[in-house]
């Protein structure tokens, strides 16, 4: 077996020097009846065996780069440069292990620091940690963490909230003392849906969650929220599903935010059918101890020179124990450098430069879109996401669409079955989607609805 | 003197090491020892190592929102943006350099066919949230990776969504909660041995369960008369490792199970050192009723320098039901689905995540299972048992072994045997450095004192552990014979010395700021 170094003869030596003649004496601990049981899998495989298997599995699946494409809703089809992929497969980043052993893993502790650095400037905060495992997993850490800050136990969720990122508050915060409140979703009307938000805030409120852009693509103008939220001494937590926005888009810690949470796969990561992604996680520094997560911090060596290690552990799992701020230990480290990779890679330059070229081919798409007559756009705000109102169920006109070739979007019922709005479609445009690609989407909508 | 035909010397004529030079160069470089300023000091804001058009006539309809300061991130070069990662990597230690014998975190050869695969556009390059008629190979891939961990344990049912092994820890304790629950039989505590991972006592908090500590027999295994006393019907569950973070079967983990089943409870196993016995011996047939495997350790998915993890858990039949959404539907006919939303009285205990899991980890771990084969994992698993056992053999002389083996997949020593020499467990590790390896893990578990816990795996050539062994008791026995100077800096030949981990966490420094700011 190719991946197995030990040859026969090494095994016999080396059985010997431990005084057993069969392997099995060294299992002598597990109870014998259990020992060896009859396994039924197939026999190890060849490279080229494994490649022809996987290559046919692979095969059964339409890739995105492959058709029009046009879905988004929390997962984002950008372009990664082909450096990232490079650099993220160098073994020297890939083989490592967490950097507890600060001397060996400078080159991982640096760009822990850099990524770091390079969250608070785009999300506006102060610090930000070492990664979550998703945006969504982020987002429940963050409403954790808001009662810990608060003492108090009331979170509400937005309506524009992504409904996945809802039920995984929602399951993560079951058996804590958080409360979750979890306001109606309103695609259609983005400011009523703030207006509940503001009106829901009181003084046992904790956190409020609110997602910018919203699941429907709206932008908002958290100011307003931020004042009454702190007015009642609650924490406010932006989630950004779509960081290229944070290009174009005033951050949230502009807009008065307290904790900012993101899903980073937009930035250096593919789509991977859902995962690894990276949380993103940021907030001021008079919260640091109470957050989540490995952070890296900056200090000297004996000869004092500058290096980093990971700091204030005291709050994490593997010190604290049951009294940790997390129970998180592995995180989301190679797709934290992926993204630190590709931000460099494209700088505060190079991000503004994206997040236009993003918006622009997304105003390309809603003219289109509004030139059917039957399809109403539903965002007078957007960044590069659009929801529309189809004349028909979006699901069937998603699946119709995807037998003529274009992936059209995300139905919002997939999303929120119960919320009612069967007719509503997601749409986004990337960088990737060209004129021809808005045309396809166009000829088979037309085709699809008339 | 021997000169070859350029008149170049080919034998040095000096022999200072390098210890010994007294001049910094100019640079700051040390030969191949490149020094990497930050990004930031790198460059401004004004370079870019990506061409995109800088659109000019442009009216954005963002509701007056612009992002009008700014933003400061760097931008590099595309060749700069090469070098300053690759000066970076340099300074990193990875398993492709040598031995890693981190205890309990089972460091095994990544396989870059795996890579490979995870590659494919057809796995790489799809949406979580594209239509099910165009995933039916990841979906189909999703069921043969279940096929293979259901098989491997005897167990009948596997959640793959948990993103890590913690994040499986927490969906294997809330579906034991859910299931108390259903049975209107609210419990309050948790059981974990002193030696369990900091993140078992840390995930029962999450889940609301108070968390009592039962103590190990001098065996190094759980106390099961201790265990059977603290039982009743106030204790959810237990939660243990096995084989244990001493490296040791828990012998009556049979008795273990019977006994927590008794008292109404489940029992939670921490599948973290899964490797020792993959294919030796069944969880399901030990009385397991829920078991996170890591990815990332047992089924060879790269760390990738602290993630990403992947943590599929596998359940009992008392405990499936309760598994959390979403999951692949085997429903009548050709084409397979995904169960996303509960239905109207749905036992799941929720959503984890967003999205589907780690599907990139998922193609990594099937390729490494399917080049395997059921016989390559049997074989592997006694590989690794084989080595640990052959490092214990060949250190024990020299070193404090904790417990009587055999081992498992790992060996515990203590610092016992380093009393009175001036010399810490953490000398010893950072010697260890200069050696030219990562250190085992230390001062875990906490049942012993100044743990060293070494597990070489199934990755190690013989001339690998060999040398490995050389070196170790290279090192036990000149701290035990008094000569400590190689302990008391070390490491010395590392790309940084001893850091400063107090300053650190005094003055925390976590982000790069502008002089200017500061």
């Amino acid at each position: 077996m190719r991946y197995l170094p030990l040859t026969n003869t090494d095994r016999e030596a080396m059985r010997e020097k431990i005084g057993v003649s069969h392997i099995d004496e060294l299992f002598k601990d597990v109870p014998s009846e259990n020992l060896n049981p009859e396994i039924d899998l197939p026999r190890h495989k060849s490279e080229m065996e494994v490649e022809r298997h996987l290559t046919r599995l692979a095969s059964k699946n339409v890739a995105a780069g492959s058709v029009p494409f046009f879905v988004g809703a929390g997962a984002y089809k950008h372009h990664v440069p082909s450096t990232v992929d490079h650099i993220i497969q160098r073994g020297e980043f890939l083989t490592a292990y967490t950097p507890y052993q600060p001397e060996i893993a400078q080159g991982t502790l640096q760009y822990i620091f850099e990524f770091q650095t390079q969250v608070a400037q785009l999300t506006g905060m102060d610090v930000a940690n070492a990664s979550m495992y998703d945006g969504s997993t982020a987002t429940a850490e963050a409403v954790m963490m808001a009662r810990r800050v608060t003492r108090k136990k009331r979170a509400i969720l937005s309506g524009g909230l992504h409904p996945h990122y809802r039920a995984v508050v929602e399951t993560t915060t079951q058996y804590t003392d958080d409360e979750v409140v979890r306001l109606a979703a309103q695609p259609a009307n983005p400011n009523a849906e703030m207006k509940a938000i503001i009106d829901a805030v009181d003084d046992s409120t904790s956190c409020v969650v609110v997602q910018n852009p919203t699941i429907a693509g709206h932008v908002l103008d958290l100011r307003p929220l931020a004042e009454k939220v702190h007015a009642h001494k609650a924490l406010l937590i932006v989630a950004v599903t779509e960081v290229v926005s944070l290009g174009l888009i005033m951050s949230p810690g502009e807009m008065g935010a307290d904790i900012v949470v993101g899903e980073g796969q937009s930035i250096g990561n593919g789509l991977n059918y859902g995962g690894p992604y990276l949380g993103l996680f940021a907030t001021n520094q008079k919260y640091i101890r109470q957050m989540p997560g490995r952070l890296c911090g900056q200090t000297v060596d004996a000869d004092g020179e500058r290096g980093f290690v990971l700091t204030l552990s005291t709050r994490e799992q593997h010190i604290r124990r049951e009294k940790a701020t997390s129970n998180i230990c592995t995180n989301s480290g190679l797709c934290s450098l992926a993204f630190t990779v590709h931000m460099t890679l494209l700088g505060e330059k190079g991000l503004r430069r994206l997040a236009k070229v993003n918006h622009k081919i997304t105003q390309d798409l809603k003219a289109a879109m509004s030139s059917i007559k039957s399809i109403e756009v539903l965002n007078d705000s957007f960044f590069n996401e659009l929801t529309v109102r189809l004349p028909k169920n979006a699901n069937g006109v998603v699946e119709k669409l995807a037998g003529m070739g274009v992936l059209a979007g995300v139905p919002f019922s997939r999303l929120d079955p119960k919320a009612g709005l069967d007719d509503l479609l997601i749409l986004a445009a990337t960088e990737m989607v060209t004129t021809e690609d808005i045309d396809a989407l166009v000829k088979a909508l037309r085709e699809a609805i008339e | 003197m021997s000169m070859n035909n350029q008149g170049r010397p080919t034998t040095t004529t000096d022999s200072h090491a390098e210890s010994s030079v007294d001049f910094e160069s100019f640079s700051g470089h040390r030969g191949l020892r490149l020094a990497e300023p930050l990004i930031f000091e790198l460059a401004g804001t004004d370079t870019t190592g990506v061409d995109i058009e800088d659109i000019a006539d442009f009216t954005p309809a963002i509701g007056g929102l612009e992002r009008t300061s700014e933003i400061g991130c760097s931008g590099l070069s595309e060749p700069d943006t090469v070098r300053h990662y690759t000066r970076l990597s340099r300074l990193n230690y990875g398993i492709d350099m040598g031995v890693f014998p981190l205890g309990s975190c089972t460091m095994k050869h990544n396989p870059r066919l795996n890579e490979k695969m995870a590659r494919i556009p057809g796995f790489g390059d799809i949406h979580p949230l594209q239509p099910l008629s165009t995933v039916q190979g990841a979906l189909e891939l999703m069921n043969e990776l279940s096929h293979w961990l259901m098989t491997l344990t005897g167990m009948p049912a596997v959640a793959l969504s948990p993103k890590a092994g913690a994040h499986g820890e927490l969906c294997g304790v809330m579906a034991i909660r859910a299931a108390h629950e259903a049975r209107g039989d609210a419990r309050k505590i948790i059981l974990c041995p002193e030696s369990a991972h900091g993140t078992n006592p840390a995930t029962a908090a999450f889940c609301g369960y108070q968390v009592k500590s039962i103590p190990a027999q001098a065996n190094g295994r759980v106390d099961v008369a201790a265990l059977k006393e603290s039982l009743n019907e106030t204790v959810a569950a237990v939660m243990i490792t096995n084989p244990n973070t001493c490296g040791l079967f828990e012998t009556e983990v049979k008795a273990i199970a019977d006994a927590v089943h008794a008292a109404g409870a489940f029992f939670y196993c921490d599948g973290a050192n899964f490797t020792a016995i993959m294919g030796k011996a069944r969880p399901g047939d030990l009385g397991v009723d829920a078991m996170h495997f890591n990815l990332h350790k047992t089924f060879s998915t790269p760390h990738g320098g602290g993630g990403p993890g992947s943590g599929p858990v596998v359940f009992s039949d008392a405990l499936k039901k309760f598994a959390p959404l979403p999951y692949v539907k085997n429903t009548e006919g050709s084409e397979l689905s995904l169960h996303e939303w509960p239905a109207e009285n749905d036992p799941s205990f929720g959503r984890l995540t967003a999205f589907q899991g780690q599907m990139g980890m998922y193609v990594r771990a099937l390729s490494y299972m399917l080049s395997h084969g059921g016989d390559g994992l049997k074989q592997a698993a006694e590989d690794a048992v084989l080595s640990a056992n052959y490092l214990y053999a060949s250190l024990k002389d020299v070193m404090s072994a904790s417990f009587e083996g055999p081992v498992m997949h790992e060996a515990l020593f203590d610092d016992r045997f380093l009393k009175n020499t001036g010399v810490t467990t953490l000398d010893f590790a950072k010697a260890m450095i200069d050696e030219g390896y990562h250190p085992m893990t230390m001062y875990f578990p906490l049942v012993v004192h100044g743990a060293m816990l070494v597990e070489p795996t199934e990755s190690e050539s013989k001339y690998n552990l060999d040398q490995f062994i050389r070196s170790m008791r290279g090192l036990a026995e000149t701290a035990t014979s008094g000569k400590t100077e190689r302990f008391d800096g070390a490491p010395y030949f590392a790309p940084r010395k001893r850091l400063d981990e107090t300053l650190a966490a005094r003055q925390p420094i976590l982000r790069f700021t502008k002089p200017e700011q500061a």
